[in-house]
This record gives structure tokens, sequence and C-alpha cells, in this order.
């Protein structure tokens, strides 16, 4: 992709070779046996990939969602699990940065810049997924602290990583009653579920999280009590925007492999390449991943600039996740059979694609924000 | 430990060559990175650094382009470079780019020079050579093992599928070969940290170096011809055996 900047490129350059080196050999195995790979992460810690959203002077680089969306999507592009794995991890790390307290800041910030901590986010429950104020795992009041009780589904990253920012509810009052913590793998009363065993992204962990009669202090509550709704939707504005490129680096894997696949293969004695019904494939992912990387990077520039972000987010990741699935279903449908096996790329980011048009709000819900925007006069 | 990298920018090892109406190479859209025998050459420098303390210095010949290389040498984690960017130095011409860096090198003390012993686009392996010769410094080629201590480096080389030890005064020229590291890529705030790292740009006059005309003048380039389908010999182990060797003495005449 056409990058500008001399320092993205040589970022991206670094990027890249990590993914050819130490990620794409692996890609397939790790895919068949469902196997997430620390090491893979503590790389992108060395190379400073893990702190790039985080402030400098917690031992981040600081360098924004521009440079995030586009170290993002290069991974995407090779693994959309590994992608996932840091994205989680970016999104726990900027819920610190933005609503974490100083001391808070200074314990957890340069250990997840760093990557010798990995984040996760723990919103999700078993009954409450779009619907996420409807959350019930409790916090009650104890001592100069919390209970918490209570099950959180879905966690990617769950039971690796070791820090989770969780949702709790504090009263009864549906968004006013939310209120969120940060808490370790490790702590008495916090344990995870099974791994699942998901169609894609599946060397990324995907687990529940279980507290039962789990003690926080006081010092772990992130912002005020009640103020967790207003964490999640915040922080979620921008996830969505590396969501969007998340996927965005789908459509460019896939674009990548149809195009050499095209130029290869014969039948009737022509590249199939040469054939305009597969032209009109090549050429529909093309305009998909140009478009989709417009509507990123002004989502990313606004939010680098402290502009008002919610309705570009939400376009940005549900048109993305639609690009991506649509791009990797061409670029199977160009593989013919081929497409259809393992040992080609495509048949995974295939089934990765599809979980972007359902995780960090669905497609459905991204509409129903985008629409409740317009109508408050945001056109 | 005062170190100088030499370092030159190539295609992409994965660049596709197509030349232009005219018989020259068209470098238009083709990705441009540091020779990969450079680049082993700066890790080894790097580690040395890292372990003896003192300052890697890079040092390039080439257009204004070169600097996104040279970049990418300091954000590895070199302390400064210096390039030569001047239109009367032929990039073909290797005497005319061994005076320049001649200049650089003896414009300021150094330990060790390294550098690649080849560089992929032209396979030439002559820069090394010629300012060992003009700096009158030992020389060591294709090195998979560099000690230093004492004043001298002791460095393996391949030699002829062989290994040998050799051992060397300092200040010596020592080209890398292949397994002699793995470079590192350049992390995230090293590529950062580069942007403020010195980068002296000079021209031949600058360092006062006598070019002459170049005495290398490229004519054309071509491509080497499509590779031909291979022959199948068939029939009886006899037969075919007899005609394998007719056609190796007839017709590809190397027996
Ligand atoms: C692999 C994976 C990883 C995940 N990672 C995380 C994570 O790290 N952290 C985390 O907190 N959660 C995570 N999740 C949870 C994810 O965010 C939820 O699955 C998602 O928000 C949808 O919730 P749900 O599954 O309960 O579906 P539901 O909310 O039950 O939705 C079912 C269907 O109903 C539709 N629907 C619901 N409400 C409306 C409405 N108002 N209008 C129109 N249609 C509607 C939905 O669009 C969907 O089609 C993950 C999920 C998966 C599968």
């Amino acid at each position: 992709m056409w990058v500008a900047d001399e320092q993205q490129r040589a970022m991206l350059d670094t990027v890249r070779r990590l993914c050819d080196r130490d990620i794409r050999p692996y890609v397939q195995e790790m895919d068949e046996k469902a196997e997430f790979r620390r090491e893979i992460f503590n790389r992108f810690g060395e190379l400073g990939l893990t702190g790039i959203l985080i402030p400098e002077e917690y031992g981040g680089l600081e360098l924004g969602y521009s440079t995030s969306t586009l170290v993002l999507a290069e991974i995407a592009s090779v693994s959309a699990a590994y992608a996932v794995s840091i994205m989680v991890h970016w999104l726990c790390a900027a819920a610190i940065t933005t609503f974490g307290t100083e001391d808070q800041k200074q314990e957890y910030l340069p250990r997840l810049a760093s990557g010798e901590l990995m984040g996760a986010w723990s919103l999700t429950e078993p009954n409450a997924g779009s619907d996420a104020a409807s959350l019930r795992t409790a916090a009650a009041h104890q001592d100069d602290g919390y209970i918490l009780n209570g099950t959180k589904s879905f966690i990617s990253n769950g039971g690796a990583a070791d820090v989770y920012v969780a949702f709790t509810r504090t009263s009864a009052d549906r968004y006013s009653g939310i209120t969120a913590f940060i808490i370790e793998k490790g702590w008495p009363g916090v344990s995870f579920g099974k791994k699942e065993n998901k169609m894609g992204i599946r060397a990324c962990d995907t687990r529940s999280m279980i507290f039962e009669d789990c003690y926080v202090p006081t010092s772990k509550r992130l912002h005020e009590e009640g103020q967790g709704f207003r964490v999640a939707m915040t922080m979620m504005d921008a996830g969505r925007i590396n969501n969007a490129a998340l996927t965005l680096g789908i459509a460019q894997g896939a674009m990548r492999e149809a195009v050499k696949y095209a130029q290869e293969r014969e039948q009737f004695g022509k590249k199939i390449g040469d054939f305009q019904g597969v032209q009109f494939m090549l050429a529909d992912i093309k305009v998909g991943v140009e478009t989709t990387a417009a509507i990123v990077a002004r989502a990313a520039y606004k939010k680098d600039h402290g502009l008002p972000v919610t309705a570009d987010a939400s376009v940005a990741k549900m048109y993305s996740a639609d690009v991506a699935m649509r791009a990797a279903e061409n670029a199977v449908q160009i593989h013919g059979g081929y497409g259809y096996m393992k040992e080609y790329p495509v048949e995974q980011f295939f089934r990765d694609a599809k979980i972007f048009q359902i995780t960090e709000g669905t497609n459905q819900i991204q509409r129903v924000i985008i629409a409740k925007r317009m109508l408050q006069g945001e056109v | 430990m005062q170190i100088a990298v030499c370092l030159k920018q190539t295609f992409d090892t994965e660049a596709k060559i197509k030349l232009t109406g005219d018989g020259q190479i068209d470098s238009a859209g083709v990705n441009l990175i540091i020779n990969p025998y450079d680049e082993f050459a700066v890790e080894e420098a790097l580690r040395l650094k890292e372990k003896l303390g003192g300052e890697v210095v890079v040092v390039s010949v080439g257009p204004a382009q070169v600097q996104e290389s040279v970049r990418q040498a300091l954000a590895m984690g070199a302390d400064r470079a210096v390039l030569v960017s001047d239109p009367a130095v032929a990039p073909s011409d290797h005497s005319q780019v061994a005076a320049v860096l001649a200049k650089v090198l003896q414009s300021e003390p150094f330990d060790l020079i390294l550098s690649g012993w080849v560089a992929i686009d032209d396979n030439a392996a002559q820069v090394p050579a010629r300012l060992a010769e003009k700096l009158n410094l030992p020389q060591v080629n294709m090195a998979v093992k560099i000690e230093i201590g004492g004043g001298k480096a002791t460095v393996t080389r391949e030699a002829e599928g062989a290994t040998e030890i050799v051992e060397v005064p300092l200040p010596a020229i020592i080209t890398a070969q292949k397994g002699l590291n793995e470079p590192r890529y350049p992390s995230l705030k090293g590529i950062m940290q580069a942007k403020k790292k010195e980068l002296k740009l000079l021209t031949a006059a600058d360092l006062g170096a006598e070019l002459g005309a170049s005495q290398v003048k490229i004519l054309q380039y071509s491509l080497p011809p499509a590779r031909q389908a291979g022959k199948k010999i068939e029939g009886e182990p006899v037969d075919s055996a007899r005609e394998l060797a007719r056609l190796l003495r007839e017709e590809a005449k190397v027996i």
C-alpha cells in the first residue's frame, strides 16, 4: 500500500520482515492447532509494536492511530489472529492511558508498552453481547474494595493475557451502574474457561473469564464508580478504527494472494488473469481495499487530532469488515478448488474475515450507531 | 573501538529486473534495500560495539535515495553516517567509488572497516579490495566469524568449501559472508531515533577526491535467454544411457 511518510514506511518494513520471518511460516500450523505463541507477541514487544499508542513518558512511542492502523493492517495481511491479539492489548493499554490514575499508569503502562505484560478487554457476557449495558457481573463493596462474581465470555487473549480491563455492575442503574476494573491473571478468584474452538482467528485464544468471590482493591478501579459504560464506549470508538484497519489488512492479504494466483494459474491455454471474469473480481477487491484505506486513514487522522470519531469509526469498521469478507470470498473464488484447501492462505482469510462483522459491535449495531448520529444532526 | 561500515543500496532480492528500450536497467517502482551482505556487516559492527564500546559509522556512496538505506542502518543502531552523493561519481566505476570511500575513511581514525564481500546487483566484489589497496590495510574476505582482542582480529573465513582462520592486526578491512550473523530489524524506537542522528551529505569535491573521467562505461544490459525446456530421454537403460552420452558430447559439448 502507498504510504507517504518515510518513517512509517521504515516501520512497516520492520513489521513486514517480522511477519515474514516469525509468523508466516507457521500461520497454517498455528491455525490448525489453535495455538497462540507468546514468543511472537514478545517479538512485537522487542520491536516496539506493543507500545505504539502508549505515551512516551510511560515507555511507549505515542505514534497515534495513523501509525497503529498501518501496522495492524500489515500484521493482519499475514495473520488476523496475531493482529487481534495486539489490537486488544492496545485497547487495554489505551483504556488505562485515558482513564487510569497516575499510580495505575505508572504500574501498568511501561510493562504493557514493552510487551512484558499482555493486555485484554473483558466486556461481553453470555447474556450481554450487543446489549453490553445489560451486563451482570457483580462488584459488591467490601472493606476498601469490591468482591466480584460473574462470568465474561469470548475474551480475546483470555487466559494468555496478564492484565484485563473488565466491566462489572455496581448498581442496578442500567448505564451508571457499570464500573470498570483492572484485573490481573493469577489473582485469587479469577479463572478462565476452556479455549473456544473457533471458525477463524484460531491462533488467538478466546476464553471465558470467571470471577468467584474475587477481591479487588479500590486502587484497581478504572475511573469513577458508575463510569464504566462511558469508559467502554469511549474506548470502543477508537478500537473500531483499529478494527477497521485489521480487516483492511485481511483484504490486502487476500488481494496479494489473488493477484499472485491469477498470474500463475493457466486454463484454456491462458493465465486465468487474462479472463475478464477474473479481472473483474480482482478489480472489485482493489476498489474495496483502496476505499477502506481512505476511510480508515481519515478516521485515524481525526482521532489523532482530537476530533469526534464515533460515526467515522463505525462507518470504517462496518464497511471494512464487509470489504474483507467480500475480498476473501473473491480470492477463494479466483483460486477455484485450491482456494478451498488449507494449503492456500486464502482459505484462512475467508474463515478469519467473518468474525469482524460480529465483534466490537456487529454490523447491525454499527448501523444503529451511524443512523443515531445522523438523526442527531451529525449528517 | 571506531568501526566504519561501507554500505551500498541495491535492488530488492525479489525485484524483477526489467530493461528500458536502450538496454538500461529500469529502476521505476523497484524496492531498494541495503545490500544483504552489507547488512551482515552492519549487524556485526553493532554486536562488536555492544561488546567493546565505541562508535559505528556508516559510509556510503550513491544518489540521494540512498539516504533511506543509510537511515535504516542508523535505525538498526549505527551512530552516524556519511553519504557521498555526487553525480560525478559513476556507480559502475568501482575505482571511483573506492577512491571516494577511501577519502572518507581517511578523514578520521577507524580501528575496523567492515563491508559485505559482494553487492548483489553487479556481483563485482571490487570495492573492498580496492579500498584495502588505497588505504594500505590488510583485508580478510568472506568472514563467517570475527573475534577482536589485543589489537588484532581473528577471523574465520570461507575458502573453497573449507574454513580458514586468519589473524590480522587492526586496523583492517573485513568483508562479511552469509552466516556471519542474523541481522536485527530496526525497532520502531530505533527508527524514530534515527531521524535525529547525524547524516552528513558530502560531494567528491568536499572530500578533495580526484576522480578523473570514469573508466567504465555500461553500454548495454541484456537479460539472460529464457530457459529452454528440458529433454527427456526414453527407452531401455542401455539405449538411453548411450543416447545421453551422445547428447552430452555432441549437443551440450560437456564431455
Ligand atoms: C472470536 C470472538 C472474540 C471476541 N473477543 C471479545 C473480547 O476480546 N472482548 C469482549 O468483551 N468481547 C469479545 N467478543 C464478543 C463480541 O463482541 C460479541 O460476540 C458481539 O458483541 C455480539 O454479541 P453476541 O455474540 O452476544 O450476539 P447478539 O448480541 O446476541 O447478536 C445476535 C444477532 O442479533 C443482532 N442484533 C442484536 N441486537 C440488535 C439490534 N439492536 N438491532 C439489530 N440487530 C441486532 C446482531 O447483530 C446479531 O446478528 C468476541 C467474540 C468472538 C466470537
